[in-house]
């Protein structure tokens, strides 16, 4: 038995293609069957349309679809995603850069853990209580308004929702709401690459900016801020893909109007529009690419 | 102004917790010497650079940098720049704009802190390197390129943190002559951090040696190999055969300790006659190591201790060269070579 045993080992060594593709070859056919090949479908069907008259899709090469998501109402989702989305990943990476240096600078090993366990925990548990229990401390009746009636500040928190376009009745039936939202839930994503990011960062570069005459706010700008963009990068990616593709949030938190999300389950599910639907998943990666190819040409990968 | 001390130690101590990085400090650097911090790792030379560039504040006693206190002040405050032994240069910035952080934190001009770092690139013979990024450079290049990078701002003193510790030795040897030309050319105060005494002995005008926190000695590369204080001196810089106790009662008459070094031991013939200024001791070849240049001679003597002795290879037919294991032979050596050590 031992010999068989030596002898598949001597094999296995001697063809070390045969053991990349034996390791590889699993994940790579999963890849393919569950991820690429969806995705191609997505794109195929995007340029399908749905036959006004019969309510069927006519399965022909066409820009139809598209020239439908140019429609005002579409366009007005769109914006509106995208603009959150821009929001939540500024809100999220102003949030996350504090904390994320004191943990790669300041912090003893133990307490380090601590944080990282503290971040991560809310992960731990459904995204959709957290998305509840924020209805619940955004709404009239919630912790919000009740700490603004004891403090007198209701006028203040009427002024605020009386906003045009962000406001609305309720905390939680406006776009503010989902702005705080998404804020939170989204938050770990952007801590831990920028953490990982500046932990990169060695001491002496820092030393030597302040050796060479730099005070603290130009070190941060000129050395610490340009070496922590590949995980300003990576973070944004996560908060701002995530917002773009993102329906539960605005369906629990927001008024009526839609989310690129909520208008994917609507078109693919009610109406039955299947390529409207698929142009809109569309948009999102469309414009991850983009944003990449910026952040690429802006040098923000030069560093890794 | 120049004819002040370039630092000054007063009684310096830095403490991490228990551990006495730096403990009671007393140094002067003087204007425009070549000084080296020599000494074992963990053994505060490290920390004392660190004190004098303000990476770190001393627990208590007093830094002053020509005639000004600079215990607290922050390193950006302070005219002295420091070479890292890691390099430290930012990986996202060209060659150009390394050598050129300094000038472009005071607000000079783009096009003449662009003209000074070509300049500072002639200096260091890296002309013409000004787009490259630190990560297309070697090792040496790079070390230049810090080098470049902390004489931009024509500091007062120059800190160096054993720059020459990740080069192979032929390029350390290269480097450490053009670092010595150089501080010589452009007369500015280098405090040069280093572990290795042979470094420290080629490029010093005077030397510190460090251990465990404490300064051992202080002066010039001859006068701390050939006269070295203490035991450790002794021992750390160069090598030296040391005797005490009994050993060196039946060779001085006294039992204070000494020291003698290696190439200043004669081996003869154990009936040779000695001289009234010599000493001598009696003992056997243990074992005979050739080294191309010289040869070592480890020589057992009575009462059991060991001595090494070097012997140039003059010339292969000499009487040393059929010296060999176990032969009894005598050492002797003139009495002003010892040096009586503080234990």
């Amino acid at each position: 038995m031992s010999k068989l045993i030596k002898r598949v080992f001597k094999f296995l060594f001697l063809h070390p293609g045969l053991v990349l593709f034996l390791l590889l070859g699993p994940p790579l056919i999963w890849m393919a069957g569950f991820y690429l090949a969806p995705l191609g479908t997505l794109l195929v069907n995007s340029f399908f349309h749905l036959d006004g008259f019969t309510g069927k899709i006519v399965h022909t090469f066409s820009l139809e679809t598209y020239v439908q998501l140019l429609e005002p109402a579409n366009r007005q989702i769109v914006l509106r995603t995208v603009l959150m989305a821009v929001s939540v990943t500024l809100a999220d990476s102003i949030l996350a850069f504090p904390l994320a240096y004191y943990m790669a600078r300041f912090t003893s090993k133990r307490m380090k853990t601590f944080l990282y366990v503290a971040i991560t925990l809310p992960l731990w548990s459904s995204y959709l209580v957290k998305v509840y229990a924020w209805r619940l401390i955004l709404a009239k009746e919630g912790i919000i308004t009740w700490v603004a009636n004891v403090l007198h500040l209701t006028g203040v928190l009427d002024w605020f929702l009386k906003i045009p376009i962000i406001g609305g009745p309720s905390l939680s039936l406006s776009e503010i709401g989902i702005f705080l939202a998404f804020t939170y839930v989204w938050l770990p994503y952007m801590i831990l690459p920028i953490q990982t990011a500046l932990e990169r960062v060695p001491r002496s570069l820092i030393e030597a900016s302040g050796d060479l005459g730099a005070n603290g706010s130009v070190t941060f700008l000129k050395v610490i801020l340009p070496l922590s963009i590949p995980g300003l990068v990576a973070g944004s990616i996560f908060t701002f893909s995530l917002t773009l593709g993102d329906f539960i949030v605005p369906l629990s938190l927001g008024n009526s109007s839609f989310f690129i999300g909520q208008a994917v389950y609507s078109h693919q599910g009610t109406s039955g529009n299947i390529p409207l639907a698929a142009a809109f998943t569309m948009i999102p990666i469309v414009i991850m690419i983009i944003y990449l190819l910026f952040a690429k040409r802006l040098g923000a990968f030069d560093a890794l | 102004m120049d004819d002040k001390p370039a630092i000054i130690f007063n009684n310096v101590c830095r403490f991490f917790g228990e551990i006495k990085a730096v403990d009671h400090v007393d140094l002067e650097v003087h204007n425009g010497e070549f000084f080296s911090m020599l000494g074992p790792s963990g053994s505060g030379k490290t920390t004392c650079l660190r004190l004098i560039a303000g990476f770190d504040h001393p627990t208590s006693g007093k830094i002053e940098l020509y005639g000004q206190d600079v215990s607290t002040l922050p390193p950006y405050e302070r005219d002295v720049n420091t070479v890292f032994q890691d390099y430290a240069l930012f990986p996202h910035m060209t060659v150009g704009e390394n050598i050129a952080y300094g000038p472009m934190v005071r607000k000079v001009p783009k096009k003449e802190r662009e003209k000074m770092a070509d300049e500072m690139l002639e200096l260091v013979r890296l002309p013409g390197l000004a787009g490259r990024k630190p990560s297309q450079l070697s090792g040496g290049q790079r070390q230049r390129v810090a080098l470049a990078r902390a004489l931009i701002n024509q500091p007062r003193v120059l800190l160096l943190d054993e720059p020459l510790g990740a080069l192979d030795l032929k390029l350390r040897q290269q480097m450490q002559i053009e670092l010595k030309s150089l501080q010589e050319r452009v007369g500015i105060t280098f405090i040069y951090v280093t572990h290795d005494q042979e470094e420290a002995l080629t490029m010093s005008d005077r030397m510190a040696v460090f251990n465990q926190g404490k300064v051992e000695q202080i002066g010039s590369p001859e006068e701390v190999y050939e006269h070295p204080n203490t035991t450790f001196v002794a021992g750390f810089v160069g090598v030296s055969n040391l005797l005490k106790g009994a050993a060196a009662k039946q060779i001085t008459g006294s039992d204070k300790a000494f020291s003698i070094r290696p190439e200043k031991i004669n081996l003869v013939k154990s009936n040779t006659r000695v001289n009234d200024n010599m000493h001598f001791v009696d003992g056997h070849i243990k074992d005979v190591i050739y080294l191309g240049l010289y040869t070592r001679y480890i020589v057992e003597i009575n009462g059991g201790d060991e001595l090494v002795v070097v012997e140039q290879n003059r010339s292969s037919n000499s009487p040393e060269n059929s010296t060999g294991r176990g032969d009894y032979v005598r050492l002797m050596w003139k009495i002003d070579h010892i040096n009586k050590l503080d234990e």
